[in-house]
């Protein structure tokens, strides 16, 4: 019997647990000549701001062993260009679509929610809340608790959409950032982001992105997006989505039993177009090999 | 398209400088010059990323047993820089490796009227072979090739037979002109008043000079960029390139490996 690998996160059902995550995946359409989308979870869209932002200069990305960093600069065409050009490919897809969107004020981050809110073609609203606060001399949103909640309080008044809120690896507690967000209302919570590092050209004495710093991803980052996702699941009743270096079934199957209620796919899609849709089937082979009849019943089943 | 092509050579062509040649599905005849693809150089984790590869050459691989059906291949000529290359560099023939492409948008052949003038710097000639052997099907065409050393200079022969009057420069003098390509460039220029259209690709530096000797002529001069990139497909964002309306304010950047690699010289912002 084909196992069950449908969830539910928030309200919305998925198919499968595999969703695609920020940045990695366009908004959708780049993708679609190589990945059925309709045999994935979900989509999440490249973070969206009110204006357009050009990112950073180049170079943006390197590798390092296991991963990459970059620094993109959350490059994106802004809501209105989102809605004119993005939205209309959204509609001929039968999966539910993802919005990531951020701000520099916890107005800015209401103002997005609202007018993503009215858009019938996104299933749910995803914020990214590891940006600098520019009223609070630039402390990232996502690194103290009080402003985390400030900015999640805004954006769920704005929406009736579910409110998933993206956290950053790069704090001391992860549990306490995690428990402001569910204080202030949001629906699910995904994590990791990216982990703040950098690369060093020796010859040359200079860092290597024109950035200097940039967010570390890929395999190398799974142990610690593992654990953060596992604290958090025992601290927190909300429903997690599980990041951070998902390359494979087995990868993504660890990170529902930590806790995980779904996974979002990321740098993997860059080596792989087709990652996700790969991984949820692999991920259906295994339940069925270990006659395991759904995968719900592996959520947070890690024995410990 | 994503596809498993097996290497049929792979052979050091000058030091440091190598070419594959790899087998391909039918659909991979369509490749236009100045297309690229994403080699995938080990299953494993290090090095993680695909690598981008401009298309040398595609041609039909013939096995030698008997009744196997033709198809296919295509060439990437590479130079050994780290650890991936190093490693495509130790494959073998059989050996198989994971291709995603033809990706990016090609060279536009232009009209049959004018002379061709072809400029490769070092490895930056990988996407001009292809391209020569489309061009010499109608237009009289010229390729400078420009080095450091006689090293830097590739497959020139190849060139050659294909009809190609080739001309070469290098800043050592250890082969050709002792100089930069770009003086030979102006001199057919100079003598052919203008009525010529440029093709180019190598450094940054020798394609920024390019450009200016294009627009002061009022030429139609098209480059093909490099860029690092994680995707190929235009998802990353990692190898955007200013454009021509660039500026801090007003931002116009162009991805190298979706609305690229080849630009229109006139697209970009040299400046910026």
């Amino acid at each position: 019997m084909k196992p069950d690998m449908t969830v539910n996160i928030a309200g919305m059902s998925l198919r499968n647990p595999v969703m695609t995550a920020s940045g990695t995946f366009g908004y959708g359409q780049e993708f679609a000549e190589y990945v059925d989308l309709e045999k994935i979870g979900a989509f999440v869209t490249k973070g969206l701001s009110l204006k357009p932002r050009a990112g950073n200069p180049t170079p943006r990305i390197v590798e390092t062993p296991g991963g990459m960093l970059n620094a993109i600069g959350l490059q994106n065409v802004g809501i209105d260009a989102f809605i004119a050009k993005k939205v209309p490919f959204l509609r001929t897809v039968n999966t539910p679509a993802i919005a990531n969107f951020f701000g520099y004020t916890s107005e800015e981050y209401a103002e997005l929610a609202l007018r993503l809110d009215s858009i019938p073609e996104i299933a749910a609203l995803e914020v990214n809340i590891s940006c600098p606060n520019v009223k609070q001399g630039g402390i990232v949103f996502g690194t103290d608790p009080k402003c985390a909640f400030d900015v999640v309080a805004a954006c769920r008044k704005s929406t009736t959409k579910p409110l998933i809120v993206k956290l950053s690896p790069n704090v001391t507690d992860v549990v306490a950032m995690a428990q402001a967000c569910a204080d202030a209302g949001a629906d699910a919570l995904s994590l990791i982001n990216t982990l703040t590092g950098m690369a060093i050209d020796l010859q040359r004495r200079k860092p290597i992105l024109a950035n200097v710093t940039g967010g570390f991803s890929g395999p190398a980052i799974k142990p610690i997006a593992l654990r953060m996702v596992w604290q958090v699941a025992r601290a927190v009743k909300l429903p997690i989505i599980g990041i951070g270096g998902i390359m494979n079934a087995t990868d993504a199957l660890e990170f529902i039993l930590a806790g995980a209620t779904a996974v979002q796919v990321g740098t993997a899609s860059f080596i792989n177009p087709n990652a996700a849709e790969q991984i949820a089937l692999d991920m259906e082979a295994w339940l069925t090999k270990n006659n395991v009849g759904s995968v719900q019943s592996l959520i947070g089943a890690l024995e410990c | 398209m994503q596809f498993k092509a097996m290497i049929l050579s792979n052979a050091e062509v000058s030091p440091g400088y190598w070419r594959m040649r790899l087998t391909a599905p039918q659909e991979f005849a369509a490749a236009k010059p100045g297309q690229f693809v994403m080699v995938r150089v080990s299953g494993t984790i290090d090095p993680l990323l695909r690598r981008p590869f401009g298309i040398f050459d595609v041609a039909v691989h013939v096995p030698a047993q008997a009744g196997a059906v033709e198809q296919p291949c295509f060439d990437i000529l590479y130079r050994v820089v780290g650890k991936g290359t190093a490693m495509l560099s130790a494959l073998h023939a059989t050996d198989l490796v994971d291709i995603l492409g033809p990706l990016g948008r090609g060279f536009e052949l232009g009209s049959p009227t004018e002379e061709k003038l072809i400029v490769g710097g070092g490895v930056g000639l990988a996407p001009l072979y292809l391209l020569a052997k489309e061009l010499v099907k109608q237009s009289p065409v010229r390729l400078f090739a420009g080095g450091r050393t006689r090293d830097d200079i590739l497959c020139i022969t190849e060139f050659e037979r294909l009809g190609v009057e080739c001309y070469v420069a290098t800043e050592d003098g250890s082969l050709g002109e002792c100089g930069l390509v770009t003086e030979a460039l102006v001199r057919r220029l100079d003598l052919v008043q203008g009525q010529a259209s440029i093709f180019a690709c190598g450094p940054h530096g020798m394609l920024n000079a390019v450009a200016g000797i294009a627009e002061k002529r009022s030429i139609p001069c098209q480059v093909s960029l490099e860029g690092y990139m994680a995707c190929g497909v235009g998802a990353c964002l990692g190898c955007v390139t200013p454009g021509s309306n660039h500026s801090t304010e007003t931002p116009d950047f162009r991805c190298v490996c979706a609305e690229g690699p080849v630009f229109d010289a006139n697209e970009l912002g040299w400046g910026c």
